[in-house]
């Protein structure tokens, strides 16, 4: 049965603003297929964003949404949470916004713990103002500012989240459009900071500059570099180069931010001792 | 008994054309006509969803 995916819509938006084969529009189906399979409440859900292509995703959404200032999505967000606790927050944009001028943001949200779910959309770039490297573009890509190569090491987004504190930590692609809204629930089921990284494209600043022929490379490069984290432990070292996990990678059980703070607010009023 | 086809309805004006539904169609269902996604074999479709799953464009709804 077709989904209706128009329930989630704001009348009136499409088609949006993203390139032919560019992987946002299919993380932000995922992200309503998971709206929808939870039964969230458009008034009772927050989704919140900073600058970039991806970070243009909420205003497609029709529920309650925040686009903010570069990087400062978790900023905004956690202001959401901590008046609303109530509120389902989902945040969401790219590799440069939360990564480069958001990283600090990102991972004090992380250490905090806070019951927010941050959706990041990998392109390896900053598709937005035309290609420059932002620091998950591997070493050796080209990007406009590194024409003959990037020298640094990118970032591995997931292993960041965990070494930050992020208590559910999971990592999709767009090929594997399936399995994006299933990620995208047990992180809004989990308490605590939940970070899905989605590996996707930017054909148009990414892809040319690097000998990608068309989108369907691009998403092939996706399929053939995945391994679920099942399968990866029956794989030695060396069958395991150059391959990225996906999956649940990181689940664990802590204290809660906001739950924490209202036990601050009782001691401060005296009530609790 | 004669087979109940699927609709496949292709929205023009939100296609752009990334070719995404046409190369991961297992049936090879579906074609470019120019710029825009459009039926080629509609007897082919096994109901899979997988170009209505992929298209980044909202741009492609299949009833079974
Ligand atoms: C304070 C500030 N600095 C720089 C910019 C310019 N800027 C806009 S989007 C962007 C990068 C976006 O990259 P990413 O978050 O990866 O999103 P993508 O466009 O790749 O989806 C930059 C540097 C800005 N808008 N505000
Ligand atoms: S520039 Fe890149 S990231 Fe931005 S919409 Fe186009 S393909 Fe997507
Ligand atoms: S439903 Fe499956 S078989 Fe039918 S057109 Fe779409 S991808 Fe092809
Ligand atoms: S996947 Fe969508 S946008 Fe791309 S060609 Fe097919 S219908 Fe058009
Ligand atoms: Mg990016």
């Amino acid at each position: 049965m077709s989904f209706d995916y128009d329930k989630w819509l704001r009348p009136g938006k499409l088609p949006h603003i993203w390139c032919p084969g560019c992987g946002h529009g299919i993380v932000m189906k995922g992200l309503i297929r998971a709206l929808e399979t939870l039964q969230l409440k458009k008034e009772n859900t927050a989704i919140v964003s900073g600058i970039g292509c991806a970070s243009r995703l909420p205003g497609y959404i029709d529920c309650c949404t925040l686009h903010t200032a570069h990087g400062r999505a978790a900023a905004f967000a956690t202001g959401v949470k901590m008046a609303k606790p109530e509120m389902n927050v989902i945040l969401c944009g790219g590799d440069g916004d939360g990564t480069a001028i958001g990283g600090n943001h990102f991972i004090h949200a992380c250490r905090r713990n806070i019951d927010m779910t941050y959706i990041i959309m990998n392109n390896m770039i900053y598709g937005m103002t035309g290609g420059q490297f932002s620091p998950c573009t591997p070493t050796g890509a080209k990007a406009s500012t590194t024409p003959y190569g990037n020298p640094d090491p990118g970032f591995d987004i997931a292993k960041l989240a965990i070494g930050a504190g992020a208590s559910f930590v999971a990592r999709g692609t767009a090929f594997h459009a399936n399995q994006i809204d299933k990620l995208i629930v047990e992180a809004i089921q989990h308490k605590g900071f939940s970070v899905v990284e989605i590996l996707d494209d930017c054909p148009t600043t990414y892809g040319r500059r690097n000998k990608y022929k068309s989108v369907i490379e691009m998403m092939n490069r996706l399929k053939d570099v995945a391994v679920p984290v099942k399968a990866a432990e029956k794989m030695d070292p060396e069958q395991l180069k150059g391959k990225i996990l996906t999956g649940v990678l990181h689940k664990q059980d802590k204290p809660e931010y906001c739950q924490e703070y209202a036990k601050v607010i009782e001691r401060a009023q005296g009530t609790a001792r | 008994m004669e087979k109940k086809l699927p609709t496949i309805e292709i929205i023009e004006k939100y296609c752009k054309g990334c070719h995404i539904c046409v190369e991961f169609c297992p049936k090879q269902v579906l074609e470019m006509k120019g710029f825009v996604a459009a039926v080629k074999d509609l007897e082919a479709c096994i109901k899979c969803m997988q170009c209505e799953l992929r298209c980044p464009d909202f741009a492609i709804k299949v009833t079974a």
